[in-house]
């Protein structure tokens, strides 16, 4: 495991007296993860990314970036992020963009085409950027973000207003830059975005860290699922087995929190409890349950 | 900062923006002191009012002619200059973009306000080009004699134009960073310079003590006051007499400062959202 690139403590952003956007949030990025940054819309994802880039001042709590405070220019010259939606100057081309960014960043000229060529964009490198669909848009936001040769990125909301096939490319482009050495801070919505790439999550809720932990561990061990009859015997021999508070009634089956190498002697008992059990197999709880349940808003949610 | 300046200029250079209020800048000069002089003086009634206008448009004028204008129009196409410079960072949400990569605030800030006083300084040195030519066609074309200021007087005229496009130009940077945008900034800094000072000026400061006290300090009274000191007539729009060159001077660089630091203590204090 990595040791620590990126650390807040109780991070606190208040607008006024009655607006709190952030807070205490407390979280840790070790080098060389992928870590998702989850939370619905006005959860406080972005609010905590700027002040970790140094654009918005904490109201209080403190963080550290690469060992630097956020925003100074040395923790700035080993990040690369890309902050809501990509921003440029609409009358350049692409290749201008980037020849602006790398003399504000002070990289050298060369650097890119290496960053174009690793998002596929050279061969539109010389259209206006006002010319270029969102999902080039995205991709120059992320090219910009390589020009450094960051130890860490910092994506937000990157797949944000993709179709499918976009959504796919830019997934497959942060795990190639996740690979390796580097790491990459990933805020998102979208439960299935954060499972598929994220080796560690943060939850963040009404603008406080409710968890954090590998997605695994969020989701829990796997539990089992039986559809039996009668249903009331079922239930009241797997309580006897496993205690009441294992056992839960949905949708007509049981979910039984058990280990799904027991689920032979389950079937035993149950049958020798003359249950009929028509199906009995393992699940496992998705991310979104696990959210849902964290967050407690049912039906409310904007996380996809 | 060096690297951020050249970014900026970068961006100036490639903006059609930039291109086009150089380009009014050059056709307002050229209309209104050559274009329609010459007009008048070739329609003109009698002679001795054909020689004055024919004067007017000759190399000797090339100072006057080129900044008569400064205190209003030029002016207000440099505030717009600042004002979109900076404004369309917010609109684009570029800000973010530029102060995300390495340098700090007031850096990126400093290396803006160097790229647009070189921007200020081209505009000034087009405008004085420009009407070197001219002039000294006409000139040719009426066989007068061609006499330039001194290099002297020019380099006064050249530094005391770009004084005050610069002034102009760092309101609208000042108030494109405390309004965050570009469209306000660029309505009032032009009501102001085209329409307020001149009420108080012509309306105010004769009914009222405060108000003819007040216009010695306005910056376009000041602007205007600079240019006639440098021989711009006073029947020219915005020229005036009210301070002499020296006050005008000083007083043009306090405005000048004063906006800057207003500007910079508002990127530097304010959250980026």
């Amino acid at each position: 495991m990595g040791h620590v690139i990126l650390e807040t403590t109780k991070l606190t952003k208040r607008y006024g007296k009655r607006i709190i956007a952030v807070d205490s949030v407390s979280l840790t990025v070790r080098r060389g993860e992928v870590y998702g940054f989850l939370g619905p819309n006005g959860a406080g994802k972005t609010t905590t990314l700027r002040m970790l880039l140094g654009l918005i001042r904490p109201t209080s709590g403190t963080a550290s970036v690469l060992g630097r405070a956020p925003g100074s220019p040395q923790s700035l010259a080993r990040v690369g992020a890309l902050v809501e939606s990509p921003a440029f100057y609409p009358y350049l081309s692409g290749r201008d963009n980037m020849r602006v960014i790398a003399r504000y960043a002070g990289v050298p000229k060369k650097r890119i085409e290496d960053a174009l060529e690793q998002v596929d964009l050279t061969d539109r490198a010389r259209d206006k950027f006002a010319t270029y669909s969102l999902g080039m848009k995205q991709r120059l936001g992320v090219a910009a973000t390589l020009l450094k040769d960051p130890e860490l990125l910092i994506l937000d909301e990157p797949t944000n207003g993709l179709d499918p096939a976009g959504m796919a490319d830019m997934r497959a482009l942060i795990r190639r830059l996740g690979s390796g050495e580097r790491t990459v801070l990933l805020s998102s919505h979208l439960l299935g975005e954060v499972e598929q790439i994220c080796d560690r999550v943060g939850v963040i809720s009404k603008g406080r860290l409710i968890a954090e932990s590998t997605v695994e561990e969020l989701r829990g061990g796997a539990s089992l699922l039986v559809a039996a009859k009668p249903l009331d015997r079922a239930r009241e021999r797997a309580e006897q087995l496993l205690g009441p508070e294992h056992v839960k009634v949905l949708d007509g089956t049981l979910r039984l929190d058990a280990d799904p190498a027991s689920a032979g002697r389950i079937n035993r008992e149950l049958v020798g409890a003359n249950v009929e059990v028509t199906e009995l197999r393992p699940i496992e709880r998705t991310l979104e349950e696990v959210f849902l349940e964290m967050t407690d808003q049912k039906g409310e949610s904007n996380v996809g | 900062m060096l690297a951020s300046f050249s970014a900026e200029m970068l961006k100036l250079y490639k903006r059609p923006a930039t291109w086009v209020l150089l380009l009014v800048a050059l056709a307002l000069s050229q209309v209104f002191n050559y274009l329609v002089p010459y007009a008048g003086y070739l329609t003109a009634e009698n002679e001795r009012a054909a020689e004055q206008i024919l004067a007017s448009t000759m190399p000797e004028n090339l100072i006057p002619n080129s900044i008569g204008g400064f205190p209003l129009f030029a002016g207000a196409l440099a505030l717009t200059l600042g004002a979109i410079s900076v404004g369309s960072e917010y609109g684009w949400g570029t800000l973010k973009t530029m102060l995300t990569q390495r340098p700090r605030r007031l850096s990126v800030y400093a290396a803006g306000l160097l790229a647009l006083a070189v921007a200020v300084l081209a505009i000034v040195l087009s405008i004085f080009a420009l009407g070197a030519l001219t002039s000294s066609a006409i000139a040719l074309g009426q066989s007068e004699a061609i006499h330039w200021p001194s290099t002297a007087e020019l380099a006064r005229g050249i530094a005391s134009g770009w004084l005050i496009l610069m002034t102009w130009c760092l309101l609208g940077v000042m108030l494109a960073f405390v309004f965050r945008g570009m469209a306000l900034p660029i309505g009032l800094g032009v009501v102001w310079i085209l329409g307020v000072e001149n009420l108080i000026v012509n309306v105010a400061a004769a009914l009222l003590d405060f108000a003819d006290t007040l216009q010695k300090a306005l910056p376009g009274v000041n602007a205007g006051s600079l240019v006639s000191s440098l021989g711009g007539g006073s029947d020219t729009p915005g020229v005036n007499t009210t301070v002499d060159g020296t006050q005008a001077t000083l007083v043009l660089v306090a405005y000048a400062i004063v906006f800057a630091v207003i500007a910079g203590f508002a990127l530097q204090r304010r959250d980026v959202t």
